[in-house]
């Protein structure tokens, strides 16, 4: 059986050949013309006049867009409609699209922008949080949630502390930047080729841009280079300028974003604040706790709502906090809109709880994680949700004490505290950090999924289903899936193109639930297709569906064998349909935005993870020495690929804590726009020593596909501990109880600046 | 100038010839839009995301093949003349059996969304056709230009240690990377006169008299060495180049000779080539030179370029300027010799005079009562550009600091000593007093800026800081961050 063996990716062979197509590598007709974006230089101002007569004439011009060539609706946003295509009258960030040009080629297109000539009056511009939060300027209306009397709790604690937390962005760099192809079909319709996570959304938008029924558009997506949520809205606006230019010109437009256009037109992560009180007992344990977080969402809404929703829901990480007040205040800033990213605000929760974890730790002299295993969900009374959600699967404590052992965490955390009680210039620290996360798109109506399987007469079968291929081995477990249910091997059945002709109205490849979701619905398809088979065997050979098995591609019908393409063969003959969709609805989740509570997650994740890190207490610079995982994806489809995505999640969390620092000017110009300006992880940073492990026997409780769990997200989390390790090191060189008022990223300039606090503190 | 001729060089074990090449098109922009390769891709068009990675090889002397891994994105088109040109669809066998290298990166789960694949493919090739079994560090130091965002980069380190366990590969094992027959089909290209294109906008000389002759007679043209700032210039600033004179294949200039006024390195020597004969007499740069920008930059790069070139955060800057090394310049046929530290006038402005050039870097030999130290800090241990990057040098005798050299880069608007510092040092017993005075005079020396990459308040701190560190380390001390394994740097067989 296919699934749960490490099967290898769908298409690594042509990754490594350098055959796999993306979607600048697809061969378009002669003629194609090549667009840039012509952008906003001011962060705030009013666009008073646009000359674009010097853009026309420059070399290799063929036309250029304005918001006044949009035949339809000048907006690409999916949720709020507060996203132009390209911006009108008020300029809302440096870097907004305001015009685009199609060329004869890409270096034409680039070339010819700078030509613009802008009138702007400048306005004044809000570029942080503290500055939004004071003039109160938000892109959506600030959310509250409580349980239990938290300002009460604390008062009446024995212990209390305050603070603040800053968390830093994220950009995603994905190694392919945004591009879209819009090819103009002979009957007004168009086909886009787009490097999305959301062919359905981009091809509604498209569609409104144009003013056309949705009808008239296919997106078609076969691999994106990378996504990370960065292609999950964004790629709208891509495909819409594209198309908008196919239309004008009725030509084929590509239009791809160098590195530093994508860097700075496309949203990030959001970066955060917190302000936290909490009161606790003399064990640690958290009574009360109310927190402020404020994101910096950029000048429009994009999906800003159910990110700081999401941030709101992993408040409390793994821990029971009895009694919690909540507000979250979505601020805008005339920056760029900031978008989805893996954990989608869920590790920005996590982070605050963890640092007043932490600090409670050390307020108490404790090992943080003591306190950490005090406040874990579990036990009675203590296993429902601030969002009222009940845990009745907590695997937390048995990942915790195995993890505890496997790393042999007690014996380094007191190697760690020796040695640096031994003093010197570098100093070390090492943290166990757990993380829980919601799976399930908490807007429960994006919790469908459909999918299209064929079988054609020589047994070969062609699958199709709404999800889109990122890297993340979506194709090959959805393959598994089917072939596991058809009863054939994996290499009877071709994956195609993610492509809103064959399977409509899908959901985001998003919220980790790209494989629960249409691994169900291309199971229910297959399904569909074996009974009818089945049925029709047992009809034509007279026997009964219970002694037909299909395995290994071959059928056998009681004594009877033939090849499945026999069966297909003899089937279609019959007139038997060959092929059927599947659709799939996540069962037993409920929302109610209004009183906030009920079951918006269909299960949770889990998983934890020790990291000892080393410090140069003289300069900030930090490494990780050693790594140890268990993370939790239930029964695996496939342990390679699983091993993946907690490897490189846990990477990329590390780097977005670490090294990846997002640096605006005083104007709000984003100066860190390219790689040798924004720092991502590379080969050296993945520690000398790493043990990573999937949690044994555990199934997963509720029905999904194969029992497995979602994996996309939560791995990012773990990383978590690499910055609780970083603020251990720092803590050695204080008293004992200082507090550490650390930063994220934790640069080397950011750690110098906690050592430099501590001390003095000291 | 010789007479203009077509550019050629080998791809696929097939002569390609382009009449007309346009001096500034990038190898990138040639294998995507011209000869519709898409295999190799453009993550970043600067040279810092590896996905464009491809290898060349060029006849060196003595009949061998060298390779090496350089980055597509910012190489001009026209340096291909005279070399092999490998990318990821030329590795599989006639039978379309994956090379080694690609199989272990199948076998290894190595890829996710694929994109960056065929560049960690080129790298690793590279490496694989010049070391049978790499180890962690030599693998590190290969795959120090790649970037990928997906795998977290275990399975790809993992499948660098398994790809020399395959079989040899019917086509490119190292046996068939050195055959006759390769080498045969290179040799008539590097025979051929110096490459000048028909527009005039290249011109690659191949001794130095040819070279002094054209840029005393059209000193307007622009030098180009590795071109790894160059290529950024036409990609990122989409600039329109004066013609372009290349040093690339200036036989006199790609010469390293030791001799008894010591090392001389000459201005077409890569980073690569540079640093093995560097740490021969300085093995404390083993640490600088493994953290110089990547694999692929160093493979293009020059030391000399990275000094003429004149940035503030070149790292070789602050190493030659602590070592006293001085510049070679020649114009037209007018030869000067000029100490480094009068090389640089004020940010990215020189002491070059109109139509004279760099022909090499000289360093003296070393002292025995030299101690000296290189340091780098930045975000990233790999391919980074430096907050601040240091060299010190002291001179003890006695007990006693009779010399100092305190250089540093990323702390002015260009690389310089702390002269300030260094004669607060000097005469001075060589203790952590002695160097507070130091540390105390740094502010008279240096008001560094703040950029994206670190504030100056940080840069003065740790400018402070090195000094201690540098103190510590010379007395035993261990003062740098565990476990980041360095490959030793020797020449490659």
């Amino acid at each position: 059986m296919s699934v749960g063996q490490a099967l290898p990716h769908d298409s690594a062979l042509l990754h490594v050949t350098g055959r796999a197509q993306y979607t600048d590598d697809i061969p378009l007709p002669p003629g194609t013309l090549h667009a840039a974006f012509g952008v906003s230089p001011v962060a705030h101002g009013m666009l008073q006049a646009l000359d674009l007569a010097p853009v026309l004439a420059s070399p290799g011009v063929v036309a250029v867009a304005t918001s006044a060539d949009i035949p339809g609706e000048n907006n690409y946003g999916g949720a709020v409609h507060d996203d132009p295509v390209f911006a009108e009258r008020e300029l809302c960030y440096t870097g907004q699209p305001v015009f685009a040009v199609a060329a004869r080629t890409h270096e034409q297109a680039r070339r010819a922008v700078r030509a613009a000539r802008m009138q702007i009056d400048e306005q004044p511009a809000i570029l942080d949080i503290r500055t939004a939060l004071a003039q109160e300027a938000f892109v959506l209306p600030t959310q509250r949630a409580q349980r239990g009397e938290p300002h009460a709790a604390i008062a009446g604690a024995p212990r209390r502390l305050s603070g603040s937390l800053t968390i830093g962005g994220q950009d995603h760099f994905y190694l392919e930047g945004q591009v879209a192809a819009a090819v103009p079909q002979d009957d007004g319709g168009l086909h886009v080729y787009s490097s999305t996570q959301h062919p359905s959304e981009c091809q509604a938008i498209v569609a409104h841009v144009l003013g056309v029924p949705a009808n008239h558009i296919v997106v078609s997506c076969r691999r994106m280079g990378g996504g990370f949520g960065g292609k999950e809205s964004q790629p709208a606006l891509i495909a819409a300028a594209a198309a908008v230019l196919a239309r004008r010109t009725g030509r084929p437009v590509k239009l791809r974003l160098d590195r530093d256009a994508d860097m700075i037109i496309t949203g990030k992560r959001h970066d955060f604040i917190a302000d936290y009180e909490t009161g606790f007992d003399e064990t640690g344990r958290i009574l009360g706790l109310a927190v402020m977080l404020a994101s910096r969402c950029g000048y429009s809404a994009d999906l800003s709502g159910p990110i700081n929703d999401r941030a709101m829901f992993h408040i409390d990480n793994a821990y029971f906090i009895e009694h919690l007040a909540i507000v979250s205040h979505r601020c805008r800033t005339h920056t760029v809109s900031n978008t989805a990213f893996r954990g989608f605000g869920g590790p920005q929760g996590m982070m605050v709880i963890e640092a007043i974890i932490d600090e409670i730790a050390r307020a108490l002299g404790k090992d943080p994680l003591e306190v950490r295993q005090r406040n874990y969900y579990g036990g009675s009374g203590r296993d429902v949700t601030h969002y009222g959600q009940r845990i009745t699967d907590n695997p937390i404590g048995t990942i915790t004490s195995r993890l505890v052992a496997s790393s042999d965490y007690h014996a380094r955390r007191a190697a760690v505290a020796r040695g640096n009680a031994a003093g010197g210039t570098i100093r070390r620290g090492i943290a166990l950090t757990p993380v829980k996360f919601g799976i399930s798109f908490t807007s429960t109506q994006y919790n469908q999924a459909g999918a299209l399987l064929q079988i054609y007469t020589d047994g070969s079968v062609l699958l199709n289903h709404g999800g889109t291929e990122m890297g993340q081995g979506l194709h090959v477990k959805v393959t598994q899936v089917v072939a596991a249910e058809l009863g054939l091997p994996l290499s009877a059945i071709r994956i195609t193109a993610t492509d809103t002709s064959k399977v409509p109205n899908t959901s985001a490849t998003a919220a980790s639930a790209g494989t629960d979701l249409n691994g169900m619905a291309a199971k229910a398809a297959a399904a569909t297709l074996r009974e009818r088979l089945v049925g029709f065997a047992a009809d034509f050979y007279s026997v009964a569906p219970e002694q037909i098995t299909i395995a290994d591609g071959l059928v056998t019908i009681d004594t009877k064998q033939m090849p499945f393409s026999q069966l297909a063969r003899e089937a279609y003959t019959a007139r038997i349909p060959l092929s059927a969709t599947g659709y799939y609805r996540t069962p037993d989740i409920h929302w109610d935005k209004h009183s906030w509570s009920g079951r918006p997650f269909y299960y949770f994740a889990w998983g934890a993870a020790v990291s000892e890190v080393a410090l140069d207490t003289l300069t900030g610079e930090s490494r990780l020495l050693r790594l140890d995982i268990l993370h939790d994806v239930g029964s695996s489809l496939n342990p390679a690929i699983d091993i993946g995505q907690v490897e490189g999640g846990f990477l990329q969390g590390m780097g977005w804590l670490t090294s990846e620092k997002l640096w605006w000017d005083a104007q709000g110009r984003l100066r860190t726009h390219a790689p040798s300006t924004y720092k991502i992880p590379t080969a050296r940073d993945w520690p000398a020593e790493a043990h990573v492990a999937l949690l044994a026997a555990a199934p997963n409780p509720e029905a999904t596909i194969h029992r497995s769990k979602a994996v996309g997200e939560p791995p990012l989390m773990l990383a978590i501990s690499v910055f609780q390790a970083l603020r251990d090191a720092v803590a050695s060189c204080g008293t004992p109880g200082a507090r550490v008022e650390l930063e994220a990223p934790a640069t080397p300039e950011a750690l110098l600046d906690a050592l430099r606090r501590i001390r003095s503190a000291t | 100038m010789p007479a203009p001729r077509p550019l050629q060089f080998i791809l696929d074990g097939e002569l390609v010839s382009i009449p007309e090449p346009t001096a500034t098109l990038t190898v990138l922009q040639y294998l995507r839009d011209v000869a519709g390769r898409c295999g190799t891709k453009e993550g970043c068009a600067e040279g810092d995301c590896g996905a464009c990675t491809v290898v060349l090889g060029e006849a060196a002397p003595g009949g061998a093949i060298h390779y090496s891994a350089i980055n597509s994105c910012i190489r001009f088109l026209p340096t291909l003349d005279g070399r092999e040109l490998v990318t990821v669809e030329s590795l599989a066998g006639p039978d379309d059996t994956p090379h080694p290298v690609q199989q272990a990166m199948v076998d290894q789960h190595a890829s996710q969304c694929g994109f960056c694949t065929p560049g960690f493919v080129m790298s690793l090739f590279g490496l694989y056709l010049n070391r049978s079994d790499p180890d962690r560090a030599q693998l590190l130091e290969a795959l120090s230009g790649n970037l990928c965002r997906c795998t977290g980069y275990r399975p790809i380190l993992d499948a660098g240690l398994a790809m020399g366990s395959y079989a040899e590969p019917a086509r490119w094992s190292r046996e068939d990377a050195q055959s006759a027959a390769r080498r045969a089909r290179l040799e008539p290209l590097v025979s051929a006169p110096a490459l000048v294109t028909g527009d005039g906008c290249y011109f690659a000389p191949k001794n130095i008299e040819q070279l002094a002759a054209r840029y005393a007679a059209a000193p307007d043209s622009l030098l180009l060495a590795g071109g790894t700032d160059i290529g950024l210039w036409v990609t990122q600033g989409l600039r329109e180049l004066p013609p372009l004179i290349w040093l690339g294949e200036v036989r006199e200039l790609r010469r390293i000779r030791a001799d008894e006024q010591g090392l001389w390195i000459g201005a077409g020597v890569t980073i690569t080539e540079a640093w093995p004969a560097l740490l021969q007499h300085w093995p404390e740069f083993a640490e600088q030179a493994d953290r110089f920008a990547s694999r692929p930059i160093r493979n293009s790069a020059t030391l000399c370029g990275n000094l003429a070139n004149g940035s503030p955060i070149g790292d070789s800057l602050p190493a030659l300027l602590a070592l006293d090394a001085v510049l070679e310049l020649r114009c037209g046929e007018q030869e000067r010799a000029l100490p480094l530290s009068r090389f640089y006038i004020d940010y990215r402005k020189n002491a070059l005079a109109r139509g004279e050039f760099v022909t090499g870097v000289r360093i003296p030999h070393r002292h025995a009562d030299d101690q000296v130290a290189s340091y780098k800090v930045a975000r990233r241990h790999d391919q980074d550009i430096s907050a601040v990057a240091t060299t010190f040098r002291v001179r003890v005798m006695d007990g006693v600091v009779t010399e100092a050299r305190l250089a540093y880069g990323g702390m002015a608007a260009t690389a310089k000593r702390a002269t300030v510092a260094e004669h607060q040092l000097t005469g001075r017993p060589w203790t952590l007093a002695s160097i507070a005075l130091a540390q105390a005079a740094l502010p008279a020396d240096f008001q560094p800026l703040t950029d994206m990459r670190a504030s100056g308040e940080y840069r003065l701190r740790i400018a402070a800081a090195l000094l201690e560190r540098f103190w510590r380390e010379m007395n035993g001390e261990a003062v740098r961050l565990p476990a980041a394994p360095v490959a030793a740097m020797e020449q490659e067989s």
